[in-house]
């Protein structure tokens, strides 16, 4: 589903962030991205995602065939993928559910399909908002306008739930969860895997892979995937850090 | 205002037709203007709006008459008045049935009462050349301790070129009453044609008035509005002004309050695009304790438009326990478009409570791309965050037939949802 090939990003003022990067995400598969602070996890999400600011200088990114990189970012979204930030911002006067709505009916217009009906909008909302047990006040107001840490999360997930992106890719949703909250969501997740879908998640915490279980655990350091591994990988990191990798690379 | 050697004002009046001078009003008018001169920048009150080229041109009195039915409002269930190029159309008016309410045209205004009320106000050169040429208008008078039964619809249509439109009205809400008047402005075939309106009133103690005006005029029409209410004790005023038209607005609004216990409330939103150029200038002046005053004024200006906010708050030196709230906010969607904003606050009482701010910004940035992030055009996107922006002043209109009037237009004229 998404093939990134040696990948090498930079900020607009020149710094190299993403320093040649390889991944390969099959459908149906969950990936975990661990790594120190700083080492490029939330650049990889943005870059994947669109986001001005960044200028990739080498390599290619293959989303189901097309040229992730070419697309504008709301054809990304419109071509299947979805980034849950690790820092949502709020928008005054712009309410969840309408802009939700615009979104959708966007989405529907590009891929040929019909518009969802004001009753079946309705209904998967309901659907989403208690797949995460997002508080139906939460979801009608303005997006994220006065939501806590914890509730900015579950909103990026109930947006996931009403788009059903074919990738998402979930930066750090899970800092700032409390341990119900953490359940939910992940359960909230886990309803929403299937065959053809996929999800990275980006994490500092083996936790989160109790409840969603990964096939894949990568480290990113320095722009880099330094070593995969399967679910276990994570234990480890949680239990010896990231320094022992680059050791063993070295040796 | 400057005193003058040669007089531009007298020449710019000479050709309009010689009312009967039997009216004070006009004759005052018509004395105190030949002292007069247009303003420029030099004038402080007038230094970011240029009239000079506008003031230059030739403008005709033209009567003339229009369908009332591409107007109305569907569902405002009004008492329709319609100007025509500053002529009553009383042939397309709709008095209905409301004992609440006594409308008859401007000259059955009692003038000793008019002069009392605007005693020790000052006029400028507009004011002053429509009150000496004014060619109709209203008088309303809600009577005392009772609610209008419908609206008073102001239709206000200019129909023809290089055409002035001097249209006065004055809104008197007796003791305790209560009354909704909407003022719409319109035009068409208007290039270079003038509307030079007179809004007055007088709100008696513990009465309210609520006025909301939209003006929708082409963008070739030149629109100055002088606005000018009189409050007194426990009475409310509230005004939302919605611009969208005119090449060159000026909406001169002046509320004195001048009792206890009162509140006034001014809320503005103006939409610039091309070379439009708006100009809000508004003046509360507090001279009584007690009272209460909010202002929210937003403006969103594109292309090569230009937008003025200048909203003085004065608190004289017997008013205590004033709270003044005064809001100017703007976003600017192109780097041609500019706003200036000053909010001032002059304050001889000790006691007070005032706060005041504005701000002149773009779209943000992080919140478009959030947007797109999730599959909406940039184009939507920006829409979605301008009507977010705009829409907590047209939250205002709590008349639900206006609000649905104004957001059918916001959708036709910039393709706005709310
Ligand atoms: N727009 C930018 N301008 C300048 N530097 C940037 C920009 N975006 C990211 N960086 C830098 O790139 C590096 C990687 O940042 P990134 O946010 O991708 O790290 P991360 O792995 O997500 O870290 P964390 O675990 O703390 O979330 C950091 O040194 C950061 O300061
Ligand atoms: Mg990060």
């Amino acid at each position: 589903m998404l093939t990134i090939k040696n990948l090498h990003a930079s900020v607009e003022e020149g710094a190299e962030i993403l320093k040649g990067l390889n991944l390969e995400v099959k459908a149906g598969e969950v990936h975990a991205i661990m790594g120190p602070n700083g080492s490029g996890k939330s650049t990889l999400a943005s870059v994947l995602a669109g986001k001005d600011g960044y200028e990739v200088t080498e390599g290619s990114v293959d989303f189901d065939g097309a040229d992730l990189l070419d697309l504008e970012a709301e054809d990304r979204a419109k071509e299947g993928l979805f980034l849950a930030f690790q820092y949502p911002v709020e928008i005054p006067g712009v309410s969840n559910v309408n802009f939700l709505r615009t979104a959708m009916n966007e989405i529907r217009e590009y891929r040929k399909e019909d518009k969802l009906s004001a009753k079946d909008f309705l209904a998967k909302v309901k659907v989403a908002s208690n797949l995460v047990e997002l508080n139906d006040k939460l979801s009608g107001r303005s997006v994220n306008v006065g939501f806590s840490g914890g509730e900015k999360k579950r909103n990026e997930i109930f947006q996931m739930a009403m788009l059903e992106p074919k990738l998402a890719i979930l930066d750090e949703t899970d800092s700032g969860l409390d341990i119900d909250a953490l359940r939910i969501v992940s359960e909230g997740v886990n309803k929403l895997r299937n065959k053809d879908n996929a999800i990275i998640l980006i994490t500092h915490y083996q936790r989160l892979l109790e409840y969603i279980q990964p096939d894949f655990v990568h480290v990113l350091s320095d722009g880099k995937i330094i070593k995969t591994g399967g679910k276990d990988l994570a234990l480890e990191l949680e239990e010896r850090g990231y320094d022992w990798i680059n050791e063993e690379i070295a040796q | 205002m400057e005193v003058v050697v040669d007089n531009k004002v007298l020449e710019f009046v000479a050709d309009f037709k010689k009312p009967e001078a039997s009216s004070e009003v006009r004759k005052q008018a018509m004395a105190a203007l030949s002292g007069m001169d247009f303003p420029t920048t030099r004038v402080e009150e007038w230094k970011y709006t240029r009239v000079a080229k506008y003031v230059k041109r030739k403008y005709k009195q033209v009567q003339a008459t229009v369908n009332v039915e591409d107007y109305t409002i569907e569902g405002l269930d009004a008492h329709e008045l319609v100007f025509v190029n500053g002529y009553f159309d009383e042939a397309q008016s709709t008095i209905k049935d409301d004992d609440a309410v006594s409308i008859q045209k401007i000259e059955e205004l009692n003038e000793e009462y008019y002069s009392d009320v605007v005693d020790g106000t000052e006029e400028n050169v507009f004011s002053l050349i429509n009150k000496a040429y004014q060619t109709g208008g209203v008088s309303v008078v809600v009577k005392k301790n009772k609610k209008a039964k419908h609206p008073i619809h102001l239709i206000h249509v200019v129909d023809g070129e290089e055409l002035i439109a001097n249209t006065r009205h004055f809104v008197h809400l007796e003791s305790g009453s209560k009354a909704e008047v909407v003022a719409t402005f319109h035009s068409k075939n208007s290039t270079n044609s003038f509307t030079n309106v007179a809004l007055e009133g007088h709100v008696e103690s513990n009465a309210s008035l609520t006025i909301n005006k939209l003006q929708t005029e082409a963008k070739d029409v030149l629109h100055i509005s002088n606005e000018f209410f009189v409050q007194d004790e426990g009475s409310n005023f509230l005004i939302n002004t919605i611009t969208t038209g005119g090449i060159l607005t000026r909406n001169g609004l002046d509320v004195i309050v001048e009792g206890e216990n009162c509140h006034t409330e001014m809320n503005g939103a103006y939409l610039g695009t091309e070379n439009q150029h708006i100009d809000n200038h508004t003046i509360i002046d507090q001279l009584y304790s007690n009272c209460t005053s909010s202002e929210l004024y937003k403006g969103v200006m594109d292309d090569k438009s230009s937008g003025v906010f200048n909203g003085k708050v004065i608190v004289r030196q017997d008013a205590q326990k004033i709270e003044a709230y005064q809001s100017n906010k703007n976003i600017l969607l192109s780097k041609g478009a500019n706003v200036y904003s000053k909010p001032e606050l002059e304050i001889y009482a000790d006691d007070v409570r005032c706060s005041h701010g504005s701000t002149i910004g773009e779209l943000d940035e992080e919140a478009v791309y959030y947007l797109r992030s999730r599959g909406i055009s940039e184009a939507n996107a920006r829409q979605l965050l301008v009507a977010a922006f705009i829409g907590d002043v047209l939250e205002k209109v709590e008349n639900e037939a206006l609000r649905a009037y104004i957001d059918k237009l916001f959708l036709t004229d910039f393709g706005w949802e709310f």
